[in-house]
């Protein structure tokens, strides 16, 4: 493995977006907590595919379940507290990964899959350097010596832009800003060349013009390196500006799923349509006109309803969605809705 | 880094300065002299000891003196007041290690039981063997000291081996030499470990547990990090910051000795030299210890800043 294999697994697998056999099968993924008041279902029935080379958004609001969904993914979960329900599958390369050894998941997690945090503050061990800590993801994924490890590491902070790599590979965090920290962050997940990245909200505690900064970089690392990307998000501008398809959560469970421009253009599922006209809009802003916002909350997991977990805040609702929940329905090529009755699909596309 | 080591010292030095005259001045709220003398004594008497002992100089002279030995650390010219013709000097070097003979190997066993057990309790944090662990834990620190010497010294000392005709351990009592130290000194040792466990393990594993729920953990172990890895190498590095400060506080006592074990197991160590002084009023010896002591803590502190900037990159720049 040397640098070289940067441009040539691109040109082996290359291929267009989303084409061809998915990276990663998530089927009826449900994951439960056990808690003080009892087990909690935090997601339930999650199925979704990841395709080479695409950008995947997971939307919803705090408590969704997207965390819980890429962190059982990466069975980051503590195994004492969590569990996932049976028949859960996450194949990846022809494995579950649910049921997949310890040892197993070592391989793939930071070498086939490998993931970027919200707290880029926090993510780094503030005791260790820069370099020490690319190093230790290297040291476990790859055979290459040290010499040839600090050199890799200083190739990917140059990859990532980070000014003065060199230098940079001695320092600790907290000699980094926010942004230059991420970078870090993103040279370490990507270091190994992982089939799959999982930024969960990578971009959340950074300001505007760092967030376009880092987003682009992971467009562009995208590419280069023909990983798939699983970007985790509550910012549906930061999926339209970086998504390829677009999957909604709401309540632990997948509300909606479509290409980005179909979903942005015309959204099916209530909840997305709610999401979508809160969004404040440059240009067209009404004055005097208050931002329209969603009534109401997310429903405990405590006390789900028995119908349709949007029913309560859904302008839609009639008896049949509190008493009976819908299912993950196709809703046209490459698109599923869970509803009972779904918005309209446009005229003509 | 030496300039951090000089700013520190620097730092100190008016607080041992200010410590030093309150010492004195507490000391001498009650006239030590009248105490020794008792009720009515003699004037000339009085006298007469208040010149011997340098007491009828200015309190500014008495404190360049103090501090003069504290600094040279020459307390051959301090005469102790109870124990006719021996001086502080002489106590303090014979005292001083029978305490290191007990409080070293008690302090080393007790940090290294107590971190290994720590971490076996946060990996397996919530699960049986934690809860267990635990619960002995707070057993061990709940029940007196007290009940661990008088068990100790009945078992182990009094009935182990008495049918024998051999002795094990002893009750009390104190013999220099290395070859004698298991029969003197490992009881106390082994007690004064299992007293501090208690406290230390809790202490140690909260460290633990709250380490192992920071970010830069998960993000250890999404990079595929080993559990040992991720225990000793990214967590145990940054808990060596509580760690550190929690040892390094009780490294002034460890000089100071044990003072109750000492007392208990008659060893004559400096906690039961300056104990003694204590009750029997001898005023230079109980001066000349706690300058010592207060200059033990003020050391202590200024090695643990020294140590978390080894260990913490942040402290050393700021």
């Amino acid at each position: 493995m040397n640098s070289s294999h940067l441009t040539t697994r691109a040109a082996r697998e290359g291929s267009a977006p989303g084409s061809g056999k998915p990276v990663l099968e998530v089927e009826h993924l449900s994951t439960c907590f056990k808690t003080d008041q009892g087990v909690v279902t935090a997601i339930d029935d999650v199925s979704f595919e990841l395709y080479a080379g695409e950008t995947l958004g997971i939307v919803g609001e705090s408590g969704s379940g997207k965390t819980v969904t890429s962190k059982s993914i990466m069975r980051l979960l503590s195994e004492h507290l969590s569990f996932q329900k049976e028949g859960s599958v996450v194949r990846f390369e022809g494995k579950n990964l649910v049921t997949a050894t310890e040892d197993e998941m070592r391989n793939v997690r930071g070498a086939r899959i490998a993931m970027i945090f919200q707290e880029p503050m926090t993510s780094l061990n503030p005791v260790f350097t820069i370099g020490w800590q690319l190093d230790e993801a290297l040291k476990y994924h790859t055979k290459l010596n040290r010499a040839e490890r600090k050199q890799r590491a200083i190739e990917m902070l140059e990859l990532v832009e980070m000014p003065n790599a060199k230098r940079r590979f001695d320092e600790y965090p907290h000699q980094l800003s926010g942004g230059m920290r991420q970078r870090v962050m993103i040279a370490m997940a990507l270091c190994c060349e992982p089939d799959i990245l999982i930024a969960d909200e990578p971009t959340t505690a950074l300001d505007v013009t760092i967030q376009a900064q880092i987003l682009r970089l992971m467009d562009e690392l995208k590419s280069k390196l023909n990983t798939a990307i699983m970007l985790i998000t509550h910012d549906l501008g930061v999926v339209a500006q970086t998504c390829d398809r677009v999957l909604v959560m709401y309540a632990g469970r997948v509300v909606e799923s479509a290409p980005i421009a179909q979903l942005f253009d015309a959204p099916r599922h209530p909840y997305t349509k709610a999401l979508l006209s809160s969004i404040p809009k440059s240009g067209r802003r009404e004055h005097g006109k208050r931002l329209p916002t969603i009534e109401g909350l997310v429903p405990s997991l405590f006390h789900l309803p028995p119908g349709c977990r949007f029913a309560a805040r859904c302008a839609y609702r009639d008896a049949h969605c509190d008493a009976v929940e819908p299912e993950l329905t196709d809703a046209g090529p490459r698109r599923e809705v869970r509803c009972h009755y779904p918005l309209e699909a446009p005229e003509a596309n | 880094m030496w300039t951090f080591i000089l700013r520190r010292l620097l730092y100190n030095v008016p607080v041992y300065l200010g410590i030093l005259a309150l010492l004195m001045g507490a000391l001498r709220v009650n006239d030590p002299i009248s105490g020794k003398l008792g009720k009515n004594p003699d004037p000339s008497d009085y006298l007469a000891l208040e010149q011997r002992y340098g007491l009828d100089q200015p309190f500014a002279v008495q404190y360049v003196k103090l501090l003069g030995d504290v600094v040279t650390l020459d307390f051959t010219d301090v005469e102790s007041w109870t124990n006719d013709g021996l001086f502080v000097g002489e106590m303090l070097a014979e005292s001083i290690v029978p305490s290191l003979a007990i409080t070293v190997p008690a302090l080393c066993l007790t940090s290294v039981l107590a971190i290994s057990i720590a971490i076996i309790s946060a990996f397996f944090r919530g699960r049986p063997v934690d809860k267990t662990l635990m619960v002995l834990a707070v057993v061990g620190m709940s029940v007196s000291f007290l009940v661990y010497v008088i068990f100790g010294q009945y078992w182990f000392a009094y009935l182990l081996g008495r049918g024998s005709g051999l002795s094990y351990f002893a009750i009390g009592g104190y013999e220099s030499g290395l070859a004698n130290w298991p029969y003197y000194c490992l009881l106390p040792v082994l007690i004064s470990t299992f007293v501090a466990m208690g406290y230390d393990t809790r202490f140690y594993r909260a460290v633990m547990v709250e380490e192992s729920g920071r970010d830069y953990i998960t993000t250890a172990k999404a990079k595929g990090a080993t559990k040992t890895k991720i225990m000793f190498v990214h967590m145990l590095k940054n808990a060596m910051i509580p760690i550190i400060t929690r040892i390094m506080t009780t490294l002034p006592f460890l000089v100071m000795g044990s003072l109750l074990l000492e007392v208990y197991f008659n060893i004559p160590g400096m906690g039961r030299v300056l104990y003694k002084a204590i009750q029997e009023q001898d005023f230079p010896v109980v001066q000349t210890f706690v300058a010592i002591f207060a200059a033990l803590f003020i050391l202590s502190n200024i090695l643990t800043d020294v140590l978390y900037a080894l260990v913490d990159p942040r402290v050393r720049l700021s």
